[in-house]
């Protein structure tokens, strides 16, 4: 009960927030917040979901971020366009890490991941005639509805909660329907799950393709937003701030992503006039390590079972 | 020609202190099975532990390097006590996240405590380079290869003829056996860690000087390191040396002769083509520690 | 009908399966014995595609499925349980048999992103399947509790529950009732012979002997990796060989 007012009035408030955030510099905060929140449920697709971990999610946030931004500049294409471009970009860059983890797992993937992030963004620094290199893509064009162009913050914070939105249902569609559950089981237990039929090959693959047009869909937002793309997108400390929401927000929910971007967006700038970067991400380094000890499922599913400890029937997982 | 040996040479340099990054993860990843995301933190460490001792003490190059050392092994050793211990017998995941964890805490408190402009190691080398027949050697990058090399064999010794080696390969290649016999498992944990962070350190000493040292230098060198180690298989000392070795000339002619934007990728594809092709290393036939 | 010629598995040098060769009738149930390391469970795997077979051939109804992998045997009808109790530890009991009830469910990806009504109609289907079978092997009372904090007999039945929500046609029971106290076994026989009463033919390995006595039409006795004797469950127990091969293990038969 608590749990469904606290969403609804969460929804209430972030409809209407352009109405009482005063300061633009929020807005443009919770914008990249939105943005977070689809990076972080889609790597929690593959983290949370079928238990690999992605260190090189960056990548294809990264390659949306270039695809939207390369058509919409040297082909013109209008970022209604654009943005399936770039998820299809992206998740045909997952498919073939899918593909690449058939025989990997663990550690093995992890490294695999980092390394084709490498590749990627190396690619993207010495490729001057494609990418411009480290100078960048400038003025990338903002999305037009109709006669207007979605140039505002308001108006831009409405499209990535639409895109937060969708991103969420599809996840939410996925995990609760017969392919979540081939998921899980696969996470839990691959060996019986492939005694009863569960093709773990596909279904690895499904969740790298799936996540990564995700991840591209964030990219494309943020091309379209910041109006620059630079190799800058591939930094590392992109992917340990994604990481760290699905971990610290709870991996394996859906709540916990959400809950995760919306703390680790919300918290550094609220610390930002106190504390400087670095020393955040230095307390990002000390969070992992302690939420690993302490609380390794994160806080959504540590705030479940404290509650199903409270109220002992409750109805099956849906 | 000339060029190619030159190439070779400077391979050899940088593949020297690859392959010291190789041993150093090669004992803790394929032995201890620990997943050292930080392993390129301990290198950033040497450097700046050498940066400490040269510019701001004043010390001797091999006073330095001792430091360098030092400083790896002692919080090597803090780490394995402190957050492996406790978590010996979690999964493989849990530990990774826990490595993952204190690389980026390292890396951020490296950066607030040295800032993020590169420093120049000084060192008391002259720059003029030597020449011996139709190759170039700066001064610098000759010692660099002799003490890696030097350093490469004390570890060969180490793991192969002492009783501290023996008591290590025992307990990783048999933990209950080997404490049966007596063998302070912890302990060897903990000097294990210690012995690979420390050579990890001994790297970053040798090359800070050749390079800058900047704090997230570390994030090449792990991934080196895990390629190095991929290359030689996991837990084999001679894989991990001549891994290191072949990723140093292998940078160094892909650099020279290809393109010198990409030198990096080379690790990187180095990893993603073995784990596809011979997951088991290049080497899988030569013998294993453990 | 499942069919196993010269089936040879070798690990590292080590024959653990040494050429077994050996058919099981249709609609019967039959039980694998023989001391430990036999090579009962190893047959297991190379038959359901956990193994790969240095050589030899399995066919199942008259399509060869050595070498294949343990999904797509799943997929022709083949379904196994394993030695330790495996389950799905953190999903509740129904939602472990709605799992095994993946290949029963047709919803592919995009059908299932644009809420088409067919899988709304699927999943009640599957819902109500499950619940059937939870009925069936009585654990309808535990449905909605994490099955990974079932007593340990119970977590065996969920075992068996899951292996037949995934409509097995041979069943492939590696150890069921290890473990099990005498009422539950007794529980377990029944429900075997129920289950072979919906024409599903059932493989077992066994140390019971009892249960193995009772309950199979015929018995197979492995050691060292080969069949040693093959036949009725009173002729085995006679049989010089399958004595010798007991009395020369810690594990005579009951």
């Amino acid at each position: 009960m608590i749990a469904r007012a606290a969403v609804a009035l969460g929804a209430v408030a972030a409809v209407s927030a352009p109405l009482w955030v005063a300061n633009p510099y929020h807005l443009h905060v919770l914008i990249m917040a939105g943005i977070f929140t689809i990076l972080a449920l889609s790597l929690n697709l593959l983290l949370g979901y079928t238990g690999q971990l992605s260190l090189g999610h960056a990548a294809f946030f990264g390659i949306g971020a270039y695809t939207s931004a390369l058509l919409a500049l040297r082909l013109s294409w209008s970022f209604w366009l654009a943005l399936p471009a770039a998820a299809l970009a992206s998740g045909l860059a997952g498919w073939a890490i899918g593909r690449l983890a058939l025989k990997l797992r663990g550690a093995y993937f992890v490294l695999v991941t980092i390394s084709f992030a490498g590749v990627i963004s190396l690619v993207s620094i010495n490729w001057m005639d494609l990418t411009n290199g480290p100078l960048g893509l400038p003025g990338v064009p903002p999305p037009t509805l109709g006669p207007w162009t979605l140039r505002t913050k308001t108006a831009y914070w409405y499209l990535v909660l639409a895109g937060a939105a969708l991103t969420y249902l599809v996840c939410h569609r996925l995990v609760t329907s017969r392919i979540g559950r081939a998921l899980v089981a696969l996470r839990d237990n691959e060996p019986l799950a492939e005694s009863v039929g569960i093709d773990g090959t596909r279904y690895l693959v499904l969740a790298a393709v799936i996540s990564a047009a995700m991840a591209g869909v964030a990219g494309s937002l943020y091309a379209h937003y910041t109006r620059f793309v630079s190799p800058e997108v591939f930094l590392f400390s992109y992917t340990v701030t994604m990481v760290i929401m699905v971990i610290a927000g709870g991996q394996g929910t859906l709540a916990g992503p959400v809950v995760g971007a919306l703390l680790f967006t919300a918290l550094p700038e609220a610390l930002r006039e106190a504390v400087a970067w670095q020393w955040q991400m230095l307390a990002y380094g000390v969070v992992l390590v302690l939420f690993v000890f302490f609380l390794p499922r994160g806080l959504v599913p540590a705030l479940n079972d404290v509650r199903r400890r409270a109220a002992p029937s409750r109805p099956p997982l849906q | 020609m000339e060029q190619l040996l030159q190439h070779l040479v400077n391979g050899l340099v940088l593949g020297g202190t690859y392959a010291l990054l190789g041993i150093g993860l090669t004992l803790i990843f394929g032995l201890m099975s620990v997943v050292n995301f930080a392993h390129g933190e301990f290198y950033t460490l040497g450097a700046y532990a050498a940066f400490a001792a040269l510019a701001l003490a004043g010390l001797p190059f091999f006073a330095a390097l001792l430091a360098a050392i030092a400083a790896g092994a002692l919080l090597g050793a803090l780490c394995e006590r402190a957050l492996l211990r406790p978590l010996r017998g979690h999964s493989i995941d849990t530990i990774m996240l826990v490595m993952i964890g204190v690389w980026i805490a390292m890396q951020n408190a490296e950066l607030l405590a040295w800032g993020g402009v590169a420093r120049s190691i000084p060192h008391p080398f002259p720059t003029a380079p030597l020449t011996l027949g139709p190759l170039n050697i700066a001064p610098l990058r000759l010692f660099v290869v002799l003490t890696a090399a030097a350093l490469i064999g004390l570890a060969w010794l180490l793991i192969q003829k002492t009783r501290l080696g023996t008591a290590m390969r025992a307990t990783f290649q048999d933990r209950d056996t080997a404490a049966l016999m007596g063998v302070p498992i912890g302990r060897i944990h903990t000097l294990t860690f210690a012995f690979g962070a420390a050579l990890a350190a001994a790297a970053g000493a040798l090359l800070g000087p050749v390079f800058l040292a900047y704090p997230s230098m570390g994030d090449l060198a792990s991934l080196k390191a895990f390629s190095v180690v991929i290359l030689g298989g996991l837990g084999n000392l001679a894989g991990a040396t001549l891994g290191g070795l072949l990723l140093g000339v292998a940078e160094e002619l892909g650099a020279g002769y290809v393109s010198s934007g990409y030198r990096d990728a080379v690790g990187f594809v180095a990893i993603i083509l073995v784990l596809l092709f011979r997951p088991a290393g290049l080497f899988a036939r030569a013998e294993r520690i453990g | 009908m499942l069919v196993v010629e010269d089936l040879q598995v070798e690990f590292g040098g080590v024959l653990a399966l040494a050429g077994v060769s050996f058919s099981v009738e249709p609609g019967t149930i039959t039980s694998l014995i023989g001391p430990n390391g036999a090579g009962k469970t190893t047959a297991f795997n190379a038959i359901t595609g956990y193994l790969r077979p240095t050589r030899g051939r399995v066919a199942w109804q008259g399509e060869p499925i050595a070498g294949r992998r343990p999904c797509e045997i799943a997929r022709r009808g083949v379904v196994r349980t394993f030695q330790r109790t495996s389950v799905f530890p953190t999903l509740s009991v129904f939602d472990n048999v709605r799992t095994g009830l993946h290949l029963r469910g047709t919803a592919g990806v995009w059908s299932i992103l644009g809420r088409m009504p067919r899988v709304s109609a699927e999943e009640r289907r599957l819902a109500a399947a499950a619940d059937e079978i939870l009925t069936f092997v009585g654990l309808a009372h535990r449905r909605d509790e994490r099955a990974g904090e079932l007593p340990y007999g119970e977590q065996r039945l969920v075992e068996l529950a899951v292996a037949l929500a995934a409509r097995p046609r041979l069943l492939l029971l590696d150890e069921p009732a290890a473990g099990m106290t005498g009422a539950e076994k007794d529980r377990l026989v029944a429900l075997i012979r129920k289950i072979r009463g919906d024409d599903v033919t059932v493989l077992v390995v066994e140390h019971d002997m009892r249960l193995v006595m009772g309950i199979s039409q015929t018995v197979i006795v492995l050691n060292h990796g080969r069949v040693i004797a093959e036949g009725a469950p009173a002729e085995m127990r006679a049989h010089p060989e399958v004595i010798r091969a007991y009395l020369g293990s810690s594990d005579a038969p009951a």
